[in-house]
Parts: structure tokens; sequence; C-alpha cells
């Protein structure tokens, strides 16, 4: 059973399959802020595929211009002729096939880069979440389900993708094409241009309207995917559940009805969506008629300045007008790849702008060796009141060394003296009076005082909700205290280096996470530089060593997924022999055996007792096997220490530790 | 498997059939404007025809109406025909789920489930509306473009025949290099998101054996090596563009050169030399729709494939001609059980030749380690699973010859792994008989111990049931499905592990309130511990999936050494810490 609330918060993750919120806040921003990073990475690149697009879009260019010269100056004048001399047409097309191939590998060249430039900014960006993730507090991802992490990691980054590889360069393509065009078509002629202009303009009017339909029923359809996936999950979740109560027809209808909806919302987003296209494309060719009608009226009356208008200027013009309708069509298909790109971009920059765990520690972990011409008393770990502030370890008899001597120290850097003094690592620790709540208004410990000297076993037991687990992740700065202090070896837990401090305690939780790799890679996760002949001590130490050697590789099997084909106790003995490996004097188990049944945990309590050996060791259980031989018991209830001692002195107090023993004794006793 | 999806159509046939007809219409006008535009450049402007222009401007028009008319129809039937597949398969998905047996669900993962539901449905909707507005029109509009060409000047409508021929080859060519470096890319991509899930669900171990350093480097190799895959893929798709324009280009300049003769030949005119240009387009448009239609079909491929294996998977579990619809008592027996997962027959047997007998109104405890198959026993009683060998009866008869239903209304399992919904806790509590009066859902609570907790909650029966019951704790949450279980008022009721985390007195309490006021429901209690067993009528220990020993608490402890063993190590001087569940 998790202990806390949020433990459950967490649990209730699901996979979210809504797709992007439709609402963004300030798409400018994102856009800017996404285009800051592409550019930070690529800037160079960038700048090489503009210029390819803007070349390659002049060589089409002047590839229409060729068009409107073919007629007008190569055919023409030649028709008629006794003979014609087509040398001169020959030169011209020779020279705009160079113009071409020139265009052609412009958008090569910018579509290849395109191809680093967007997979590069994913790359980064993917490493980015992920090393920011790693940085993050454990209460994120006690607040956050990890369906939606993951969902910024996968669909986020997937509608990124589509946005940067495909969207961003169309639209840098099309906006570049507009442009240069109605240059061109300026040039030609200003009244046609006008005349396309006008129905550019009512195109974009009717685009704007239809795209406003379209939102609102994508939006619609969004929500009732929302609500329809919601339900799918729950449902099927609870499959045998619903198999169990004969609940199938009830299910169905209700599916139905949701199923209906989505239904009506979908069919009406994508009609828009649909008819926009022809809607364009049929305007398109309505323009070409004005043009044409407006053109043929100017030809004819052969009209001077900017009236003057030829045959060839006007085949030459009414291609530049099909052209400018292909840029406008499809800037208004990228537009719904667009939003959905900046909404996955919103979730990613919300993810990168998470305040990480912060680490103001400063003392260290390190080597240390004896110091040979140490002549004082060895007072480092002795402490002669537990109350009184923490003796410094006497200057010179433990020295710094890089060597790897399996004696570690904090090395404590005394800002107001100015001197550096080494403190033996050796597991004692302290809460004097500690407060805490996840939220600051709630409170779930109660002055909490806890003393634990080196190689004591302090069980911790009560009731669910009582802050057991609460205890230990404040040992290891997975939450902060509110109040009070907590020392190490006589340090306050704040003044050391998080990493250091957790690399002292060694941990098994009830849940057992095993990584796929191979059993030895799992072994060797507490302590990468091991030989294999460390795994294989530690191995034994856990007593997992026997049942590995009898899997057919033995330590090199390959765990899937989360280790499914071995045993809850198999997987539990690993995670066993990981903590061992790493050697740490403090141990937390928290509820390590919880989930398995009475005989298994036989052999792996053998485990946990060859590792608990020697260690300051923090037990939550609520198996009494485990916590009756411990130097302490802590009763806690609602987040305070109720009762505590050893289990003798407990019983005779007759208070709730009596009662909680004797409840299950009592039961017994009357079967 | 493409015959299984479309057989899903249904009511959208018409619509079906209706959007690839209008797209035709719509390329059928395509193709007729350029024809008006050559015109109005040859007859009207050459030739100084003012009428001429205003005629044929009013025909592209009326045209350009008729092509716009067509395409918004297609629009409109396409959307319908592709959603409403979706639809279609939806419900057939969900529908098919709700008939699978417990041997079906557990074949797939939940999460593989909702994406069959979800994305993969998304992605076949897409590819379905895409082939249904583009796979004619895109050919008949190569076509059509491709007949016009020919009728304006065969001579030059053959530099076309030549291209396309040229540029299909190169496509597919190019094409299904592509899809092939896909595939691997994204077989890659999916380890590499299955690499982040893990590390989010371990965060607690990564972060106390400090790893997090160690876990990004991993990761930055894994995606320096998506992104060489992903480079590598995507070169091959940017050869498309600049191949499209070597095309179309060489095809330009072929014209130009060619058209040029002619006309000079006064063989062709300008104006349909206009035309051929205009066609040429057309054409490798068309093409590298297609192109792109291969693409989109291939890569939905995958999701047709998850979805109709949803679709083919045929439930183990059937009621049988004539079935039975009553239960007449709460009798058990099993009669040389074999049971294995594994329907093959090869698998490992989990139940070994099981034979036991249990009396109605029985109260039968059952403990055994980890692993021991007592969930497997008890789920062949309400027929959650098929037995391999033997026979299960239940009321004298064996269970496969009941109606599935009628057999489950009367045998009550509350399941190890239980789940409550959201909704009320009325709501929830109605799942075991829809017509309960408030009354009758308040006596099953008080029966388990479930009215204390409820109560107290401010709004009483009426509490809103957050999804996957993440506001009541587990040993509320358990207490709540017991009650469930219990207003179907069973014949047989079967409690998996139900009362793990409530508190012994509880626990207690509520064994009592089985004995006194239901006697005659057989009641089967799987347990942990033995304090929730050892009061039953008779116990049975089970052990790796064969009866180690049946009988009273007194006669087991007597002769069997599993179970002194498992009593001694948790009572004798031991014992069990209570999870005071609230």
């Amino acid at each position: 059973m998790a202990e806390e609330k949020v433990k459950e918060i967490k649990m209730g993750g699901r996979q979210r399959n809504m797709g992007p919120k439709p609402k963004l806040d300030n798409p400018g921003k994102i856009f800017m802020r996404l285009m800051a990073r592409v550019l930070s990475g690529y800037a160079f690149h960038v700048i090489v595929a503009v210029v390819c697009i803007v070349i390659s879009i002049m060589c089409s260019i002047k590839g229409i211009f060729f068009l409107q010269s073919l007629i007008d100056d190569f055919i023409t004048p030649l028709i008629g002729a006794e003979n014609p001399d087509f040398s001169l047409l020959r030169h011209e097309i020779l020279s705009i096939a160079v113009v071409y191939v020139v265009g052609i590998v412009a958008v090569y060249i910018q579509s290849k880069i395109m191809v680093y430039v967007s997979q590069g900014t994913l790359k980064n960006l993917r490493i980015e979440i992920f090393e920011k993730m790693e940085k993050l507090p454990i209460s994120y991802f006690d607040t956050h389900s990890h369906g939606d992490i993951m969902s910024v990691y996968t669909n986020d980054i997937d509608t990124l993708r589509q946005m940067i590889s495909q969207s961003l360069p169309q639209l840098l393509n099309s906006g570049i094409t507009i442009v240069s065009t109605l240059i061109s078509m300026i040039i030609l002629s200003p009244v046609l241009t006008g005349v396309s202009l006008l129905m550019v303009g009512v195109q974009i009017f009717i685009t704007g309207k239809v795209a406003g339909g379209s939102s609102r029923y994508f939006i619609e359809q969004q929500k009732q995917l929302g609500s329809l996936n919601g339900f799918i999950e729950e449902m099927v979740e609870g499959q045998k559940v619903v198999k169990v109560f004969n609940h199938e027809q009830i299910n169905i209808d209700k599916f139905n009805e949701l199923n209906d909806s989505l239904f009506g919302s979908a069919k009406k987003a994508n009609q828009y969506v649909n008819v926009l296209g022809p809607i364009n494309a049929q305007l398109g060719n309505l323009s070409y008629v004005l043009c044409a009608i407006v053109g043929g009226i100017l030809v004819f009356n052969g009209g001077t300045g900017i009236l003057a208008l030829s045959v060839g200027d006007l085949a030459s013009f009414l291609t530049f007008n099909k052209s400018v309708n292909m840029p406008i069509n499809q800037i208004s298909q990228q537009f719904n790849a667009i939003v959905m790109g900046l909404a996955g971009a919103e979730r990613i920059f919300k993810l990168l702008d998470e305040i990480p765990e912060t680490d103001e520690g400063y003392v260290t972990l390190v080597n240390v060796k004896r110091n040979p011409e140490f002549r004082g008393e060895a007072t480092c770990t002795e402490r002669t009141d537990e109350h009184a502030a923490p003796l410094i370890a006497s200057e010179g008899e433990w020295l710094e060394t890089e060597e790897k001597t399996g004696i570690w120290a904090w090395k404590h850097f005394h800002k107001a003296e100015g001197i550096t003094s080494y403190v033996k690592l050796t597991g004692d620790v302290v809460f004097d009076g500690v407060d805490f709540g996840y939220v600051p208004e709630k409170t779930v410990l109660h002055d909490i005082k806890l003393y634990a000297k080196p190689g004591q076993k302090i069980a911790l037991v009560g009731t669910t909700g009582a802050g057991k687990t609460t205890i230990t992740n404040l040992l290891n700065r997975f939450y902060d205290i509110q109040d009070g202090k907590i020392r190490y070896d006589g340090i306050n837990i704040n003044k050391i280096k998080k990493d250091d401090l957790r690399r002292s305690l060694g941990i098994v939780l009830q849940d057992v996470h095993l990584f796929s790799g191979t059993i030895r890679d799992n072994i060797r996760y507490g302590k990468l530089d091991a030989t294999d002949e460390e795994v294989e001590a530690a191995a034994k130490l856990a007593n997992a060593d026997g049942f590995i050697r009898r899997l057919p590789d033995g330590y090199d099997t390959v765990i899937k997924s989360d280790g499914g084909s071995l045993s809850q106790g198999q997987r539990q003995l690993i995670a066993i022999a990981r903590t061992a490996i790493a050697d740490p004097p403090v141990l937390i188990l928290d509820e390590a055996t919880s989930s398995i049944d009475t005989r298994t945990e036989k052999l792996v309590q053998a485990g946990m007792d060859g590792l608990m050996k020697g260690r300051t060791t923090f037990v939550i259980a609520h198996r009494l096997s485990t916590v009756r031989n411990s130097d302490c018991i802590m009763v806690l209830d609602g987040g305070r220490i109720i009762e505590r001692g050893t289990h003798d002195e407990l019983i005779k107090e007759k208070g709730r530790y009596y009662t909680l023993y004797t409840g299950a004794k009592s039961e017994a006793a009357g079967a | 498997m493409y015959k299984k999806l479309l057989s899903n159509v249904k009511e959208y046939k018409a619509a079906s059939i209706a959007t690839p007809v209008w797209m035709i219409f719509e390329v059928i006008f395509e193709v007729l404007i350029p024809m008006c535009m050559g015109s109005i450049v040859d007859d009207g402007v050459r030739k100084s025809n003012m009428q001429h222009i205003y005629v044929m401007g009013a025909v592209m028009v009326c045209l350009a109406l008729l092509g716009w008319f067509s395409g918004v129809m297609g629009g409109i039937y396409g959307a319908k025909a592709a959603t409403g597949l979706a639809r279609n398969l939806r419900k057939a998905m969900f529908e098919k789920i709700q008939t699978y047996s417990f041997m079906n669900i557990d074949k797939f993962s939940t999460a593989g489930l909702v994406t069959r539901l979800t994305t993969d449905v998304t992605n076949v909707q897409n590819a379905y509306q895409m082939v249904l507005r583009m796979c004619f029109r895109a050919p008949f509009s190569l076509i059509f473009a491709m007949i016009a060409a020919f009728l304006i000047k065969p001579e030059i409508a053959s530099v076309y025949l030549i291209a396309v021929f040229i540029l299909s080859v190169v496509l597919i060519f190019l094409v299904r290099a592509a899809m092939k470096c896909f595939k691997e890319v994204f077989k890659k991509y999916d380890d590499l998101n299955a690499a982040v899930q893990e590390n989010v669900s371990a965060i607690r171990v990564v972060k106390a054996n400090v790893r997090e350093e160690y876990e990004t480097d991993r990761l930055r190799k894994a995606a320096e090596n998506i992104y060489k895959l992903f480079v590598k893929a995507e070169s091959k798709v940017v050869i498309n563009a600049p191949l499209m324009q070597v095309t179309v280009y060489s095809c330009i300049l072929a014209i130009s050169w060619l058209g040029a003769h002619m006309i000079v030949a006064e063989e062709l005119q300008t104006g349909e030399l206009m035309s051929l240009l205009a066609y040429c387009m057309n054409i490798l448009m068309s093409l590298m729709l297609m192109s792109f239609i291969f693409v989109m079909v291939s890569m939905s491929t995958a999701s047709v494939e998850r979805i109709v294996e949803v679709l083919d998977e045929e439930t183990d579990i059937k009621d049988p001609e004539n079935p039975v619809q009553t239960v007449s008592d709460g009798r058990i027996a099993f009669e040389k059980v074999d049971f294995s997962y594994d329907r093959s027959g090869s698998g490992i047997p989990v139940l070994k030749d099981v034979s036991l007998s249990i009396n109605s109104g029985e109260m039968i405890g059952i403990i055994g380690a980890t692993g021991s198959a007592k969930s497997s026993l008890v789920s062949l009683i309400s027929r959650l699973y098929d037995v391999t060998d033997g026979r299960v009866k239940v009321g004298g008869r064996d269970v496969r010859e009941y109606s599935v239903a009628a057999l489950r209304d009367q045998v009550s399992v509350v399941l190890q792994k239980n789940v409550i919904f959201s909704g009320t806790i009325l709501d929830n509590l109605r799942w075991g008989d829809p017509d309960a009066t408030e009354e009758e859902c308040k006596r099953a609570c008080r029966l388990a111990c479930a009215d204390e907790f409820i109560e107290r909650f401010p709004d009483k029966y009426e509490t809103m049931i957050e999804q996957g019951g993440t506001n009541v704790s587990g040993g509320q949450k358990q207490r709540l499905c017991i009650a469930r279980a219990l207003l179907k008022k069973p014949k047989i009721l079967i409690l998996d592990d139900s009362t793990s985390a409530v508190d012994t007195a509880t626990d207690a309490k509520i064994r009592k309130a089985f004995r006194e006021e239901i006697p005659g429901t057989t009641k089967i209690i799987i347990a942990q511990r033995v304090s929730s067993v050892m009061d039953a009528d008779r116990i049975i220990v089970l052990d790796e999936g064969r009866i180690s020993g049946f009988g009273t608490h007194e006669e087991l402890l007597e002769s069997n050494m599993i179970y002194r063993e498992v009593y001694e190590s948790q009572t004798g001087g031991n014992g069990d810490f209570d999870e005071k569940g609230d």
C-alpha cells in the first residue's frame, strides 16, 4: 500500500491521448522562442537554407519569364518566316536550362539542410527535456501523472517534428513565393495585379471564415475525443470487473453515446477543412478568368503606360496568377499543423521552465586514509552526548586521498573559521524536532525526534498515512523539511551535497523497478565501476546468487520491461543486491517485503539480514518478524511518534503497539 | 486484412462511393478549365475576339462553379465516410472487447488497447479519407490530362508519357527505400520512448542512486543514434522535390523546343502550347500525389494490423446451446481439473489434478505462496477461464452448461486487482444490482463494513469517486468492492485477497457478518494472512498448483507442514501489523 496521498495521485497517472489543448495563451511568444531555439543551434544552416529558397524562387520566376519571351520573342517572329532560325531559341533554352539546374540544386541543398536543422533541433530538445526531467525534484513526479510527462516526450515532440520539418519550410517557401511573384506581376501589369489582389483578398476572407468554423468544431472534437479516451481507458482498465458484473451492454450503450457525438464533431471539423481546398482552387480559377477578361480588354485597346499589355505579357501574367494561388492554399492548409505544433511547444517549454532540484550543499563525500603521523585520540566518530553539537574530527587524523580506500569521510569546509574538517562516514542519523508537509498548509509530520546510532536498526510502524515513508523521503532530501534539523554524522543534511548524501543512503522500495538490460547491469547500477566479482559478491550477500545462477543465462539474463519474467521475490532480491553493491552505511527498507508472501519472504529476509549487518537501517514494515528485533521501534500515528522503545518495552507499555500486536494475536486466538 | 477493415464501412458505403465520384467530376472540370484558358488566348486574345473571351470566360466560370460544387461535395462526403468508418471501427472494437474472456484480455495490455481504439483509428481515418478523395482523383486527373494532351498534340503528349514512366519508376524505388528506413527509425524511436518511460517510473531509483547524469548520457547516445537514422531516412525523401523539378523543367524545355518548331510550321497554336504546359503540371502533380498516397497507406498498415488484431480475436468462452439460466445452489466441485494459461497445451500447467468438493453455504479459506495458483483456482468457478482438462461443477452442473451471464450473476467475485469507477458511490454499488434501492446498498455496505467510512464523507453515498478511485484509500476501496459484489445476492461469493489492506479487526467483523447474515451463500476467501482464513469451515492449502491440504484449522495444523509453517511464521510470537485503512 502506498503510504502517501501523493503516491496515490501518481498512481492515477494514465496515458493522456487527448491531443493538444486547443487554446494557446501566447502563440507569438512561443513561436519566437521556438525560432530562437532553432536559430541558436543552426543559425548558419538556416541562413543558407533561406538563401537557397530565395535562389530557387528566383529561378522559377525566371522560368516563367522565359515562357513569356518564348512566345513573344522567339516564336511569334518566326511565324511565317521562310527559313526560320532556331539558333536564338536554342541558345535561350540552353541558358534557361542552366537557370533551372541552379534552382534545382538550390532546392536540394535547402531541403537537405532543413533535415539537419529540424532533426538536430529535435535531438537537442529531446536531450534537453530528458536532462531537465532528471533534474526535477521528486515532488514533480509525485504531482504530475507519468502519462502526462511521457506525452510531452512523445506526442508533443512528434507534433513539433511535423511543424519544424514540414510546415515551417513550407510557410517560408510560400511567403517568399507570394512576395516575389507579386513583384513580377506588378512589373507586368499593375492593373491586373490589382484584380488579382482583390481576389486574393476575397480568398483570405473566405478562408478566415471557414477556418473559424472549423476550429470551433476542432475544439469540440478534441474535447469529445478526450472524454471518449477517458471512458475507454477507465473501462479497459477495469475490463475484468466489467466481465465479472455482466456490465458489457451498459458499457456499450454509454460508449455509443460518446462515440456518436465524437463522430458528429469530427465529421463537421473535417468537412470544413475539406471544403476549403476546392473553394480556394476555384476562386483561383475565377481570378484567372477575371484577369483574362480584363487583360483581353487591355490588349485589344492597346493602352499605353500602365495599361500597356502584350499577348505574351498576358500569358505570363496568367501563369503568375496561378502560381500566387498555390502558396496561399498551402498556407491555409498548414494552419492547423502549426497551431498544434505550437501547443506542443508550449507544453515542452513549460516542462523546461520547471524549477529544477536545487542543491546548496557544500559538504562532500571523499575517500580518506588514516594519517600515519596522527597521534591524537580517535574521536571523530565518538560523540559524548547526542544532544550536544557534534564534535568535529580532530585535525590531521584523516587525509583526503584519490585512492579508493573504501573509507569515506565528509569534507566540511567551515567558512567562519576557514578550516576544512573531515568527519568519518559512519551512518549516525538524528532527526531533531522535524516538521513537514507536502503542501505548506498541511503539516503531515509533527516534531519528529529520532536517533539512530551507527549499525542500529530502527523500525517505523503505524497505519497507512501515518508518515512512515515521508520520514525516509526527508532523509534523502526528496523533500525538504519545514522546521527542525536532520543531522547525518553530526552534519546538517542541508549542508551536504545531495548527490553525496544520496550516495551514502541505500533504499529498497516495495515496488521494485528494474531496468531493461542484463541482471549484471541491474546490480551494477548501484556502483557503475563494480567488477564482475563485486557484482557476484553483492548477489551472494543478498541471497540472490543461487537463483541467478540457475537461470539459463545466469548473470547475463536479459530483463525485459521492468523484470516481468522474474518473480516478485526474485526481483526484490536483485534490487537488494543493487543496494548491497553500493555499500552504503545507511539503509532504508520501505515495505520491501510487503507484497511478498510469507514463504518467499524467508528467502528475501535472509538477503536483507545479510545486507543490514553493520549498517544503520530504517525499516518500514507491517510484518512483525521484520520489526521485532529492532533496536528501537517508533510507532507513528497522524504524523507524530506516539511510542518508542524496543519490542519488549513497548509490549510492557501496553499502548498502541501492544494493541496492534495483540490485536492480531487475539484475532488468531479467536479462531 | 483490409477486407475485414472495410466491412466496417457499413452505412457509410454510399458516402464512400459518392466521394470518389464527386472527385472524378472535379477532375473533369479541372481538366476542361485549362482548355478554356487556351481557347481564351488563342481564339480570343490572338484573334482580337472580345466576344469569344466573354463566352469562354462565362463557360469557365460555370465550369469553375461546377468544379467547386463537386469538390465541396467530395469533401463533405469524404469527411462523412472517413469519420463514419472511424466511428464504426471504434464501436466494433469496443463491442468486441466486451465479449473478450479474461484470456483475451490478458493478451492485450491496457495501454495497447487504448492506443488501438484512439491513435490507430485516427490514422486509419486519415488514410481512408485520403484514399477516397485522392486515390481516384489522382489517377483520373493523370489520365484525363494525358487524354487532353493527346487530343491537342499526340507528338508532344508522348513526351509526357516518357516523363511519367521514368518518374514513376524512380518514385517507387525512392518510396520503398524511404519506407524501409522509416520503419527502422520508428522501431528505434519506440525503444527510446520506452527507455524514457522506464526512467520516469523508476525516478526514485535513479535519484537514490545518483544516476541522473549516467541516464542522461545514455539517452544522449540513443538520441544521437535516432538523429542519424532520421537524417538518413529523410535524406531519401528530400530527393523528391528536386527530382520532381528536374522532370517538370525537362518537360517544359522539351515542349518549348518542339512546340516552337510546330508553331512555326503552323502545326500548333500558341494557346495550345500553353494548355499543354498546364497539363504538364497536372500530370506530374498527380503522380506526386499518388506516391504520397502510397506512403500514407503503407504508414497506416501497422495501425490497420493492430485494429484487425482486436477484431479478429475470438473469445474462447461462449454460451453453450440451450444454456441453463439458473444456478440451483452454491455447491462447488472440481473433478480432476488441470489448467494452463497457455491454450496450446504446451504451456506450464498451473493447476494439476485438482479435485475437491465444497458444500453450499460453507466458508472456505485458501492459502498458499505467491504463484501457488490460488487466484487461478477460484477464477475457474465463475468461468473466467476454462479448464484445460477435467470439470468444474457449480450447483451440480458443469459450469460450461450455464449461460455465462447467469453463472456470473450467481458467482460473485471480488478480484484481487479490483477497480472502482468514476461516479458516485451509489453508482458503483449498483454495478452489482442496477435496481438496488438505497436501503439495499446501505445494507451491503454494512456487511462489508464500508458504512462507517462512507457515513463520514460529507456527501455520504453520493460522494464522487475519481477515476481509478484515487480519492479513497486501499482499504476503503476493497470494502466498496466487497459491498458491490454482495449486492448481486450471489449463491457463491469469492474474495480474492480482497481484505489485504483492511485491518485485522475489521476483516474479522466482515467475516462475522458473512457468517451471520448470508449463511446460505458459499464463501471462498483467499488471503495471505492466516488470521483471515483460520476461522473458516475448511481451509485449502495450495502448493505449486496442487492441493496440499484441505481441512479445518486444527486438522491442518496437525497434518500439514506448509500450513503449520505459515501459521508459525505469522503468529508464533510474530504476527502482522494491521493497516488501519482509514
